[in-house]
């Protein structure tokens, strides 16, 4: 081997070996909810991002406990939730850097057609869930931890029901067993589970759009109370403090933030529709 | 390594004070898996003295179907079962779906081929003088095939455990057809499942050491069992 051809060789091995470094520190790991995941948003948002500025997201979908959860072990470079009271304790605590607020749609509660609560065309989730309290209907809940519980929650409080919980911080309704249902399962298959009980939810619309378009065998389920203040449901994005865990990219994490609010990536967020719905308003931008 | 310590020493703790609802959680378990192993057991352990102690005609046919149901992952029959009894499914006014019962459908599918491949394994383990003498000594049919039974009940005992070991532990069927709902179908599986996507490890890793001593005390009561039959 001739002393020309050796050093091709390296050179092209040390080109390879930069290229494959640059690619990874262009590579960021964010933990997200089901919602966001199942939605179909980031198969949108993420490519655009990876043409605009090279970075790579891996998203790993998970209640938003959990996702949170990742930030405080640094398993993560960032956090894309919807819970703002948690949001914050976790920037209070100093795992997190900032809360961006990215974008918002809003919480519904489906239910059966013959609607045996009589719920349809209530505004007041915490009304609607009385409603549903005081006829014993079948509801269910996520039961797991992440966002929308934290809602659900919310909004038992605020509905005047007599509350129980063995299990802090959860409560949920005095004497329910038997229509109270928890699941502990990510919103599809909560979803998929009430369709087959004809039973009550508390979803988020895009999941619901999702579910009850875009499968083969349609749900039949549908929305009954929609539209109450008390039932906005904003997201956040928060990069994982590097004085907490020093591994991580958060100068990347932050130049992925900047394009979410940026003009570009807000005006891909309110583009994005599913069977000609709009699923999410950006919040960036109006402030 | 805290993180480690923290999960165990909180583990114990609600391990020891007997908490509520990691006693409801085993209850639902142990009560789905011991039905599923006895409905199981009922059907799979004639099945398989039949196809060993008789002379079955396509025999080696029989045992290989077994030994292919043993690998049936337990999605595919939870999706099986799942399609029958869904509310648009044909069974689907019995409204099984997402109840014990289901559960137990699913399970009881999973582990009567194991019963009986194991059992199919014991019988024709026993030695076939056992058989001629019992005959010799005028045994009718029945007489002779309690002999060759009773000589192989440790193995058939050993089949049963393991499908209860199978059950007890397995996750796709349960969370399928159970749907993990709190007090009713949640089991030690999956509300492991659960606390890991909640991010909060402590009950998941209490119910696997209940899970473990589980498996545990059920090998040393097989192994005592075993050691008194032989002395």
């Amino acid at each position: 081997m001739t002393i020309r051809s050796i050093s091709t060789y390296l050179l092209i091995l040390l080109s390879l070996t930069s290229s494959l470094a640059l690619a990874e520190d262009m590579t960021l790991k964010m933990s997200t909810t089901t919602s966001t995941e199942a939605s179909g948003l980031l198969d949108v948002l993420l490519p655009a991002l990876e043409q605009d500025t090279g970075i790579k997201v891996k998203v790993i979908a998970k209640g938003t406990g959990a996702a949170i959860r990742d930030g405080i072990d640094g398993n993560v470079d960032l956090v894309f939730v919807h819970d703002p009271e948690r949001e914050e304790a976790f920037v209070q605590a100093g795992y997190g850097t900032r809360r961006y607020a990215i974008m918002h749609n809003d919480f519904v509660i489906v239910g059966p057609e013959n609607d045996p609560a009589g719920i349809k065309g209530m505004t007041n989730g915490a009304k609607a869930l009385q409603q549903i309290a005081a006829t014993g209907a079948e509801f269910i809940s996520r039961g797991d931890d992440s966002g929308t519980h934290a809602k659900e929650q919310a909004l038992w409080q605020a509905s005047g029901v007599p509350l129980t919980g063995t299990e802090a911080p959860f409560v949920y309704p005095e004497n329910s067993k038997g229509w109270y249902l928890s699941v502990g399962q990510g919103m599809g298959k909560t979803l998929t589970l009430a369709d087959e009980k004809l039973a009550y939810t508390l979803t988020d619309r895009g999941t619901y759009i999702k579910y009850a378009y875009g499968r083969d065998i349609p749900i039949e389920i549908s929305i009954l109370c929609e539209g109450g203040d008390e039932l906005a449901n904003p997201y956040g994005v928060i990069p994982v403090h590097p004085d907490k865990h020093p591994h991580v990219r958060h100068e990347r994490a932050e130049q992925m933030v900047q394009w979410l609010i940026s003009a570009r990536g807000q005006e891909i967020i309110a583009g994005y529709r599913l069977h000609d719905q709009q699923l999410f308003f950006p919040d960036a931008l109006t402030r | 390594m805290s993180f480690f310590v923290d999960s165990f020493t909180s583990a114990f703790r609600l391990i020891w004070t007997l908490d509520p609802e990691l006693l409801t959680i085993v209850r639902v378990s142990l009560s789905v898996s011991c039905t599923a192993t006895v409905c199981a057991a009922l059907v799979g352990v004639p099945t398989g003295f039949i196809v060993a102690y008789g002379r079955l005609p396509g025999k080696r046919a029989i045992i290989t179907l077994l030994n292919t149901l043993l690998a049936l992952p337990t999605v595919v029959i939870g999706l099986l079962v799942y399609t029958f009894i869904s509310r648009r499914g044909i069974f689907g006014h019995l409204d099984l779906l997402y109840t014990q019962k289901a559960m137990i459908i699913g399970q009881f599918i999973l582990i009567v081929p194991l019963i009986a491949a194991l059992t199919v394994a014991a019988v024709s383990r026993v030695d076939e003088r056992y058989r001629n003498t019992a005959k010799t000594l005028g045994a009718n049919a029945w007489q002779t095939a309690l002999v060759v039974l009773r000589e192989g009940r440790f193995g058939i005992a050993a089949a049963v455990i393991s499908a209860f070991g199978r059950v007890i532990s397995e996750i796709g069927i349960a969370m399928m057809l159970g749907g993990n709902i709190k007090g009713f179908t949640r089991t030690m599986t999956t509300a492991m499942a659960l606390e890991y996507d909640k991010g909060a490890f402590t009950l998941a890793v209490a119910l696997g050491m209940v899970l473990m001593v589980l498996s545990l005390g059920m090998n040393i009561v097989f192994n005592l069992i075993q050691g008194k039959a032989l002395r």
